[in-house]
């Protein structure tokens, strides 16, 4: 799935990787906030060890997702328990809603974020 | 006149056949049945699951008083028949009751065999065959203890593993190199091994058991090698012997068992024997599937039919919950067989199926049992696996495929593929049974098919094959699951864990097969919750599937900020706290103060990177979480009472800050709120609280089951105690019982209507040791739980929660 984003960004965009930290500062099944000057971006663990980037603020009224609870390839926002795709950044279920994703490479634990897309997606 | 039939023994296979016999022919016989045991008929096969806990002897009983009666069976429990006068036609038992008999049939099943070491007759020394043994090993399990199972075999096993799960500390005595070596081949029996050792069961092989030592009871087992083994209680599993000897007494012809014909006929015309005693083609069975099969040719026999038993073919599960094992058929290696094996360490799967001209004669199956029934039905028809042989290993759903869909594998059986191995009744029988009766749950289905009825392992392909018949009329589950990731209920949840001694988050899921990989943010806080209120010491808690509130100890606002909620015991406050909390609110900006429904202060807006450092301040002037999020004690209100209320009649403010101070930071399935008034006037709202209690002149009146939220509801009165210490102590228990037996987002007036106000009372007010129990269960839990969390948090606890992971200046152009 992060493959699948990576490719057409790829060819229009020179990507800059910022280090952010290590994989077990983030506990499995969980997250931690990096704050950017665009605003603050969630970092998920999940329990396979897969990491993902999405923006800090629930598609639905602007819920922290990084404090909800992960489960699978997604997460629960702490807010009203909508449940958002990791993946595709996208509601699951009835709700529809999208969130942004980002990139984040994980070279042998060592974490970095691309904050390139965080601004290609949002214009 | 009605002929007479006595039938000596009421084990499993008699009492299916007469079964069979009253369905082809009711009142053809007056019936009377001798049994040694003292009870009805039962599952002796469910007796594992009796001894493990994950079942009742209630469960297990076949056929209850009630059958008898209905059918005028007499039976004489307790009463072991002592001889056979064949001239006669007559049988006695030791306690003197006589009867005569047209028709006899023996079904004495077999005997335990104790190995003749010195010891073997201490007290301690139990064989593993009837509830009795059962009852002995639970006794003597009580209190821990350890136990030596002498033999690796299935009962052996069987028992080791529910003496585990009783808190024993296990050791199993094996002679052969392997366990289960009639069963298994060495690579299964290696996979088993390590899954029993995984369990904290401790295999010995190849250990030769010398004497049972002990003076005037058991205390250990030594081993020809010289070693001894500490014992408290030892368990012979080493195999069982036909119970043949009475027949042997009068004459019939006996070999191992009791030599019958293919009409399950001795020597004596007028006498059969049935079940585990007899010896037919000189094969003697140990296993219901092929009684079954025999107790329907006799009762066919004895309705005047002509029915005759060829033998039977069979297979075997172990019934250890998490073991899935499965053998059938011959599996030595012989030049004219070959074998195909699949293995799959990671999964750990072993399969191997031993193949004799294109035919199967042996099947081993660890892992992944899914396709035994599949290659057994092969095996016993003799299919030729031609065709199949490429993909045959990867089991049937291949064949159609690739698909994994269980439902598809058994849409793909004939009529005539058997499904339930106990019972022998085969998917034709399931579906006709479906469509003629108009079944449509599982349990009329076991009622009329016996399908699942016995060792309950087919139980999800008999799901399957209903799933198909009925099509969208099937509901599996009438209780409402947990959510989406499975199907059970959550009381079913909580008796699994209990039952199954499941301890962490990801056995639970294992064992309970959750249909998602970690859960969700529904089941997981549950979970989370019932394993700390069942093993308060053992489990550590899963921060990660707690609700944000509960993991950073304060409450998530709209925008992302937190308040802040210290205790106020009692709603008491003093100066010293009040200013505190004005420098807090000074110190850190914070933009609201509140005081709450709750008696006592919020402080709201506050930045998730502030709270550590909130808390500190807070902590220096004695203040702890109030937990105001929490599934836990959030307040206790009170009035002024009779330290300075002209109506008073008891201390209620005092009696509100020591119920606070005894029960803060327990977790409960929701939130518990309390109040204490100190007269019917009733000042704190006691009457609309979780539990309540109005000071009286006499004594403490206790209410519970109140609601002033979502619903509004008055509580319901417990009863009236006379002190303080016991207003507590009624108060604590009921809490605790609360948290025993409520599912999880639960209140507790939603609890108790559930389950009865009476049956709380009942508990709580009428059974002073239970109470006491429940009291006691609740101090022991609040040793681990009493600790505020956020002094933890300030010395340093997950401190990553309230600090981003990086901070990045600036767009890295
Ligand atoms: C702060 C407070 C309102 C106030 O400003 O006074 C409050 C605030 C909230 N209440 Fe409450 N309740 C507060 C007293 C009450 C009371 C009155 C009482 O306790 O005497 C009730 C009715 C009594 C009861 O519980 O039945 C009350 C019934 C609820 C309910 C409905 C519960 C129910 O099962 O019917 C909810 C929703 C829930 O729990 O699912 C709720 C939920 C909430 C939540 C936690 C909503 C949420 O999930 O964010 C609010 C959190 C605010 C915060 O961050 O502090 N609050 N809430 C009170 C805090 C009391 C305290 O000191 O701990
Ligand atoms: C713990 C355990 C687990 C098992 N698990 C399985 C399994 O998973 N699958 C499987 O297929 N099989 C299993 N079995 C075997 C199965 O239970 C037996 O094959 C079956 O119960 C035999 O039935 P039966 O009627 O021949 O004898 P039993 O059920 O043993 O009944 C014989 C009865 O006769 C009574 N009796 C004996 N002598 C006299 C006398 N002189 N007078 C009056 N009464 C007498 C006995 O007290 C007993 O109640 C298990 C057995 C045990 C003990
Ligand atoms: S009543 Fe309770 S839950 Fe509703 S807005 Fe007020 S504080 Fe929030
Ligand atoms: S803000 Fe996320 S569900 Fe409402």
């Amino acid at each position: 799935m992060q493959i699948v984003d990576l490719e057409p960004i790829a060819v229009t965009i020179d990507i800059t990787w910022t280090p952010i930290g290590h994989l077990d500062d983030i506990p499995r099944r969980g997250a931690r906030c990096v704050e950017t000057p665009k605003g603050r971006v969630a970092v998920f663990r999940t329990a396979d060890d897969a990491v993902f980037a999405l923006e800090d603020r629930c598609p639905h009224k602007g819920g922290p997702l990084a404090q909800g609870i992960v489960h699978g390839h997604a997460v629960t926002c702490p807010l009203h328990n909508w449940v958002i795709s990791l993946e595709t950044g996208g509601a699951l279920g009835a709700d529809e809603g999208q969130v942004k994703t980002l990139l984040v490479r994980n070279e042998g634990g060592a974490l970095f974020l691309s904050l390139d897309t965080l601004t290609a997606r949002a214009e | 006149m009605t002929q007479k039939l006595v039938i000596i023994g009421n084990g499993m296979a008699p009492g299916r056949m007469l079964e069979d016999l009253f369905e082809k022919a009711p009142g053809l016989y007056d019936i009377t049945i001798f049994n040694a045991e003292p009870r009805v008929n039962y599952d002796r096969i469910m007796l594992s699951p009796v001894l493990s806990g994950e079942k009742a002897y209630e469960d297990i009983i076949i056929h209850d008083e009630a059958w008898y009666a209905y059918h005028g069976v007499t039976l004489h429990k307790g009463a072991r028949v002592a001889t056979i006068d064949r001239a006669a036609r007559t049988v006695t038992a030791e306690n003197g009751i006589t009867a005569s008999y047209d028709k006899l049939v023996i079904a004495t099943g077999s005997s335990p065999i104790i190995i003749p070491v010195p010891g073997s007759d201490l007290p301690g020394v139990v064989a593993y065959r009837d509830l009795d043994d059962v009852a002995r090993m639970l006794d003597a399990a009580k209190g821990g203890g350890r136990a030596v199972v002498i033999g690796g075999g299935l009962l052996g096993l069987e028992a080791a593993y529910g003496l585990k799960r009783q808190g024993m500390d296990v050791t199993v005595l094996h002679l052969m190199p392997t366990l289960m070596e009639r069963q298994l081949d060495p690579a299964a029996a290696y996979l088993l091994e390590k899954a029993l050792a995984a369990r904290d069961i401790t295999i010995l092989t190849k250990a030769d058991t010398q004497a049972i030592v002990g003076d005037g009871k058991v205390e250990g087992v030594a081993l020809k090698d010289g070693r001894v083994l500490p014992a408290d209680l030892v368990v012979m599993a080493v195999g069982i012997r036909p119970a043949a000897q009475l027949a042997k007494a009068v004459g019939l012809e006996v070999h191992r068992g009791i030599v019958v014909d293919d009409g399950m006929r001795t020597s004596d015309p007028a006498i059969y024997a049935l079940g585990e005693c007899a010896e037919h083609r000189g094969q003697c069975y140990g296993l219901v599937a092929p009684l079954y099969e025999s107790a329907k040719v006799l009762a066919d026999r004895l309705s005047g039919g002509q029915g005759e038993y060829q033998g039977s073919v069979t297979a075997t599960k172990l019934k250890v919950t998490g073991v899935n094992l499965f053998s059938a058929g011959d599996f030595a290696d012989a030049p004219d067989r070959q074998e195909i094996v699949l293995r799959d360490a990671a999964a750990g799967v072993y399969k191997r199926l031993v193949l004799k001209d294109d035919r199967i004669v042996g099947a081993v199956l660890y892992g992944d049992v899914a396709d035994g029934p599949w290659y057994f039905d092969m095996l016993r028809r003799g299919a030729d696996i031609g065709a199949l042989r490429e993909t045959l290993i990867y089991g049937q759903s291949y064949q159609g495929g690739g698909t994994h869909d269980p439902r598809a594998a058994v849409a793909a059986l004939g009529d005539d593929a058997e499904i339930c191995g106990c019972n022998g009744i085969s998917k034709g029988k399931i579906v006709a049974a479906i469509t003629a009766k108009g079944l449509t749950t599982l349990a009329d289905v076991r009622a009329h098919t016996k399908a699942s009825a016995s060792c309950g392992s087919c139980t999800g392909l008999v799901e399957q094959v209903m799933a198909l018949t009925l099509g969208d009329a099937y509901q599996p589950n009438a209780v409402e699951p947990v959510c989406g990731c499975t199907d059970l209920g959550h009381d079913e949840v909580r008796r699994l864990i209990r039952a199954k001694g499941l301890k962490t988050i990801p056995a639970v899921m294992q064992e309970l097969e959750w249909k998602t990989s970690c859960g969700c943010a529904k089941c997981r806080p549950a979970l989370n919750y019932y394993l700390v209120c069942d093993y308060p010491d053992a489990y550590a808690d899963d921060y990660q599937s707690r609700f944000i509130n509960e993991r950073v100890h304060a409450n998530i606002q709209k925008d992302g900020t937190y308040s802040v909620v210290p205790r106020m015991w009692g709603g008491v406050t003093s100066s010293t706290e009040l200013r505190a909390i004005a420098d807090v609110v000074d110190k850190f900006a914070i933009p609201m103060v509140k005081v709450t429904g709750g008696q006592r202060i919020d402080l709201l807006g506050v930045h998730k990177e502030d709270l550590p450092a909130v808390w500190a301040d807070l902590g220096q002037a004695g203040f702890v979480s109030g937990q105001a999020y929490a599934k836990g004690l959030r307040t206790v209100k009170t009035c002024v009472g009779s330290q300075w209320c002209r109506f008073g009649t008891q201390d209620s403010t005092g009696l509100g800050i020591r119920i606070e101070k005894f029960m803060w930071g327990s977790w409960t399935p929701a939130k518990v709120k309390l109040a204490v008034s100190g007269c019917p006037r009733n000042c704190a709202e006691a009457t609309c609280k979780d539990i309540g209690i109005i000071c009286v002149d006499s004594g403490y009146e206790i209410h519970f089951a109140g609601a002033a939220g979502l619903d509004i509801k008055g509580t319901e009165i417990l009863g009236t105690v006379k002190t303080e210490d016991e207003a507590l102590e009624h108060v604590v228990a009921l809490a605790q019982m609360y948290r025993e037996g409520a599912r999880y987002l639960e209140r507790i007036y939603k609890w108790a209507k559930r389950i009865g106000y009476d049956a709380v009372r009942a508990q709580i007010m009428d059974d002073a040791d239970r109470r006491r129990g429940y009291f006691e269960r609740f101090v022991f839990s609040q040793k681990f739980a009493q600790v505020d969390p956020w002094s933890e948090r300030v010395s340093g606890k997950d401190k990553h929660e309230f600090k981003p992971m990086a901070i990045i200046a600036e767009a890295a152009e």
